[in-house]
């Protein structure tokens, strides 16, 4: 089985969808890999190093088309100038394309995959399950994004990000914003953090606070509650008035914050505005604003696709291609996902498109001349598990707690209520005195012995049993009568055991406290 | 006069809060010990300083030999017998009350015309709490100390058995508040048949409780001692004997729940009785079958194991204390820290007879009180851990507590040592737990067990660590 890598022809796309390193692994798995030539140069992977790697290196393109079962590449198929067809055109019969496609977004180019009768299998279509991830190439170049976006706002920010106390002055720490914790959000997140700066972090979906704080952020809440959680680790559509109370969460730290970086996306919508025009003239000049959602629109009213935009001080970084920009690492990591696919599929003996695997099926768009794409509505469910099984232990406590809680106060609040008015209604005065002291004691009690430490328990037990010998003065109120009768001599009897108690209480606990040493 | 009593009794109440607080850390706590001693000292002068109390002479016969008695019991006892001596201890303080209830219904002190009712109610509450504590607490020392059976008595329709001696004391107290007073104490009868009845209510109940939840009937009995002497305080009018029976009382309460809390099982539950042998029986005879081999190991491998291993932690039960094992451990222990290895102890809170039972006897043994952790405090760090050990504990690492919903044991917070690299369990035998469920642990590939007595084996991986 040969697996064909052609040169991307995007206009500055330098990613290419295998590195020597990668080509190896499916080398291993029995493919022959063939690499037209200067396919990887644009990320630092030459000819000569593919050829090392046991690559076959060819420089026309329709040749290597022609002899290709599958061909890989990272961006969707398009018109190829300088072969003068449309790239799908080029792919033999039978042969499998594996690629970004957006589907939905490219229908003319779905049609035309059907019409050439090619497979094609969609990286953007892959199911976001746990099996999954180690082929999830949405989440390894969001990933790598995430990163890149920390870079582009340090580069066009004009101070540090950490905060330094210099012999000439002192310098503030930056402030950076980052709004959606999904993969690109926690990688900017981190990256920001990593270089110093003071990090913040907003999502609609509560699930991802500890993710956020264990990466260094503060996370910022609404003071309103509603779940985000729409499944597959994205987040749903708000209600308005959410949405409002967000707003003014962004207009209050818009005024704060040097530096904003929007991640948010709703799987099948247009990016949806977070970051308004309001928002942007109320930042500070010099501030700035990455939006790693400008492909599909862009998070920010501001925004302009693929460009670095500039408004009222503030710069807005709009670029599209920041995957492209560390190409090399997106180029390993995109090599990889692939590599674990065709290693999925059956590696080169066995290989097989097979429609009982979830995965597969999720991301096949066609089929020998059939649109397979969106794939039927029973595998949804299991797609979705998939999503929901992350968040799920995350869940489970709280309703745990709650219903505890719930069952046992009601209950004896109102028995004790019942019980107060009872003695309050029956009891004679001189009572109510001592029921005073009695219940005020308790209380104490019960403070101060929920600070003994758990070590000590044993010596608590002890001091108390010498401490309830304070029975003692019972014994010698009774002793005391005038004759020596009945009621005297059970006196002294309690005297005596009381005795016991304190002498044996006190006495066993100094001892024990004296073993604790450190 | 008066004023200064009641001064003097303000002072002890407050030494005796103090007393209590100092027990927060292990800093203040012998200081704490002192102040409550010395609060007892003021309440016991300023009460014999009393004008109405003159029996100086039974006083002191009374006093001096229960101070002698008290104090050789204290200085003999041994730490693995403080579950007996706190159980013999909280007997007295029922008796005592039982024994100042009767004589005050005998002889009334400080009791204003027209309060009969209310402190013949007292009295019948006082020597009922009393009774029960007294019976209570000397069964819980005999099955302590092994003269009884520790195994829980189940006996056919025991609630019913406890509800109908329940009505019958409400029916005599009935009586005896309605009838009691009078010359010629017509009420002695029912007061006595009552304290009969209530102290057979204390050995059926502590009877029905056996093994590993006498932690909790002990708490618990320290609780009741505390509100049997403020009991005696309402009868007696007396406020310090009020303040310190509700100190006492609220501390065994809290101390039931943190027990309870870590069986993750309710009070009513343990106090119903009988886990074990009902809970334990279905679930656990289809569980009961080994799941697998368990390997067996040397105490060569053990000690290699130490020696390797850089961050260990020890995890004692009941099955320590029983062998007396902690005095060799705590030199093994010693040895491995001049070795610059991280020895830690984890102490789940039932482990043992007695809360804090495991701390006592491993300070006793001089292990230094910093190292010995509780659960809370250490369960996130056993993925980083390389070893663990085991010595005479099962049911408190039991990973089915967490993993099987179905287990008797479900939902009890245990000490998850089986995600450390390697675990050693030093047991008699493959015998299950207290709970009476297997526990997977044993099976599990990074599990080893070391067989045979404790302290022989110890002894043995000191000898051998010595070399």
């Amino acid at each position: 089985m040969k697996i064909g890598i052609p040169k991307e022809i995007l206009p500055g796309e330098k990613r290419v969808a295998t590195t020597p390193k990668t080509a190896r692994r499916l080398s291993k798995q029995g493919f022959t890999v063939l690499v037209e030539s200067g396919a990887g140069i644009e990320a630092s992977f030459t000819d000569d190093a593919y050829r090392e790697a046991g690559c076959e290196v060819i420089d026309n393109v329709a040749d290597l088309y022609a002899q290709s079962d599958i061909i890989a590449k990272v961006r969707p198929p398009a018109y190829h100038e300088a072969a003068g067809c449309e790239e799908v055109q080029l792919l033999k019969e039978g042969a499998t394309l594996i690629s970004f496609i957006w589907p939905a977004e490219n229908e003319s180019l779905v049609q035309m995959l059907k019409e050439q009768k090619a497979n094609a299998i969609a990286m953007d279509a892959i199911p976001r399950i746990s099996r999954a991830q180690k082929l999830d190439a949405l989440s390894s170049m969001s990933n790598i994004s995430g990163y890149r976006a920390v870079i582009e706002a340090a580069n066009n920010f004009g101070r540090f990000f950490t905060g330094q106390i210099t012999a000439a002055g002192k310098v503030p720490p930056a402030k950076v914003l980052v709004i959606g914790a999904g993969v690109a959000g926690l990688a900017s997140i981190g990256a920001a953090n990593a270089m110093g700066a003071i990090v913040r972090a907003f999502d609609t979906r509560p699930a991802v606070k500890e993710q956020v704080e264990s990466m260094g952020a503060e996370f910022l809440e609404v003071e309103f509650e509603e779940d985000g959680d729409g499944g597959g680790g994205y987040a749903k559509v708000m209600s308005p008035e959410f949405i409002a109370a967000e707003m003014d969460l962004f207009a209050e730290q818009a005024e704060d914050i040097d530096i904003v970086i929007t991640t948010a996306l709703i799987p099948g919508r247009p990016a949806p505005k977070l970051w308004l025009m309001r928002h942007v003239d109320l930042m500070k000049p010099g501030s700035v604003i990455v939006d790693l959602a400008a492909e599909r629109g862009g998070n920010c009213e501001a925004t302009v696709p693929n460009e670095v935009a500039h408004h009222n001080g503030v710069t807005i970084v709009g670029l599209t291609d920041l995957p492209s920009r560390m190409a090399s690492v997106a180029s390993e990591l995109y090599g990889n996902n692939i590599a674990h696919l065709l290693d999925d599929m059956g590696k080169a003996e066995a290989y097989k498109i097979d429609l009982e695997d979830e995965v597969v099926r999720g991301a096949l768009i066609t089929l020998e001349g059939e649109v397979m794409w969106p794939p039927p509505k029973p595998d949804k469910p299991t797609v979705q598990d998939g999503g929901a099984k992350k968040e799920a232990p995350k869940e489970a406590p709280p309703p745990l707690k709650e219903p505890e809680k719930k069952q046992s106060n009601p209950m004896w609040l109102v028995l004790a209520g019942l019980m107060l008015l009872g003695i309050g209604l029956k009891a004679p005065e001189s009572f109510l005195t001592h029921f005073t002291v009695f219940v005020l004691a308790i209380f104490v009690g019960y403070q101060i012995i929920w600070n003994v430490s758990a070590a000590l328990h044993t010596p608590l037990m002890s001091v108390t049993n010498a401490i309830s010998g304070i029975i003692i003065i019972g014994g010698m109120l009774q002793v005391s009568g005038a004759e020596v009768g009945a009621p005297a001599i059970l006196g002294a009897a309690a005297i005596f055991v009381a005795t016991i108690n304190i002498a044996g209480g006190f006495l066993v606990t100094h001892r024990m406290l004296n073993m604790f040493r450190k | 006069m008066n004023g200064l009593i009641t001064v003097a009794y303000i002072t002890a109440s407050i030494l005796f809060i103090f007393s209590l607080g100092g027990l927060s850390n292990q800093e203040n706590a012998r200081r704490g010990n002192l102040m409550g001693g010395l609060g007892m000292l003021i309440a016991l002068i300023a009460t014999a300083a009393q004008p109405d109390v003159t029996g100086y002479g039974l006083l002191v016969v009374a006093v001096v030999p229960g101070a002698i008695v008290g104090a050789m019991l204290a200085a003999r006892v041994a730490m693995t017998s403080m579950p007996e001596l706190v159980a013999v201890l909280h007997s007295f303080v029922g008796l005592a009350a039982v024994l100042v209830g009767v004589a005050n219904y005998l002889e009334p002190t400080a009791v204003q015309p027209g309060e009969e009712t209310i402190h013949a109610i007292e009295v019948y509450i006082g020597v009922f709490v009393g009774a029960i504590t007294f019976t209570g607490s000397v069964l819980a020392y005999l099955k302590l100390k092994g003269s009884v059976s520790g195994k829980p008595l189940m006996l056919p329709s025991r609630h019913a058995i406890n509800i109908g001696m329940v009505l019958a004391c409400v029916y005599l107290g009935y009586d005896f508040v309605a009838n009691g007073h009078g010359t010629g104490h017509p009420g002695l009868t029912p007061l006595i048949i009552m304290t009969v009845i209530a102290g057979v209510i204390g050995l059926h109940m502590v009877a029905a409780i056996g093994g590993a939840d006498m932690p909790v009937v002990v708490s618990m009995l320290n609780s009741y001692s505390g509100w049997a002497a403020s009991a005696a305080g309402f009868m007696l009018g007396n406020d310090l004997l009020i303040i310190t029976g509700a100190l006492v009382g609220s501390s065994g309460a809290i101390l039931s729940y943190i027990m309870c809390k870590a069986m993750n099982r309710s009070f009513i539950s343990v106090i119903l009785g009988g886990f074990g042998t009902e809970a334990g029986k279905g679930p656990a005879k289809a569980k009961g079958e080994p799941q697998g081999e368990a390997t067996s190991v040397e105490v060569g491998d053990v000690v290699e194991m130490l020696n390797n291993a850089k961050s260990i932690i020890i995890i004692p039960g009941y099955g320590m204390a029983v062998a007396q094992a902690q005095h060799s451990l705590a030199e093994v222990v010693k040895l491995l820290r001049g070795k610059k290895k991280e020895v830690r102890f984890g102490i789940h809170p039932v482990a043992g007879r007695l809360p804090g039972h495991m701390n006592v006897l491993l300070a006793e043994a001089k292990v230094p009180y910093d190292i010995v952790l509780e659960m809370d405090e250490l369960n996130d760090d056993f993925p980083e851990t390389e070893l663990v050990m085991v010595i005479g504990a099962n049911d408190i690492v039991n990973p089915d507590a967490e993993d099987d919903p179905a287990s008797p044991i479900a939902g009890m917070p245990v000490l998850q040592c089986w995600k450390a690299e390697q675990t050693i369990v030093m047991k008699r035998s493959m015998g299950s737990g207290y709970a009476g469920v297997q526990n997977p642990l044993f099976f599990k590939d990074n599990n080893d067990m070391l067989f045979g007595d404790a302290k022989t084996n110890v002894d043995a991986i000191l000898a051998k660590l010595r070399e």
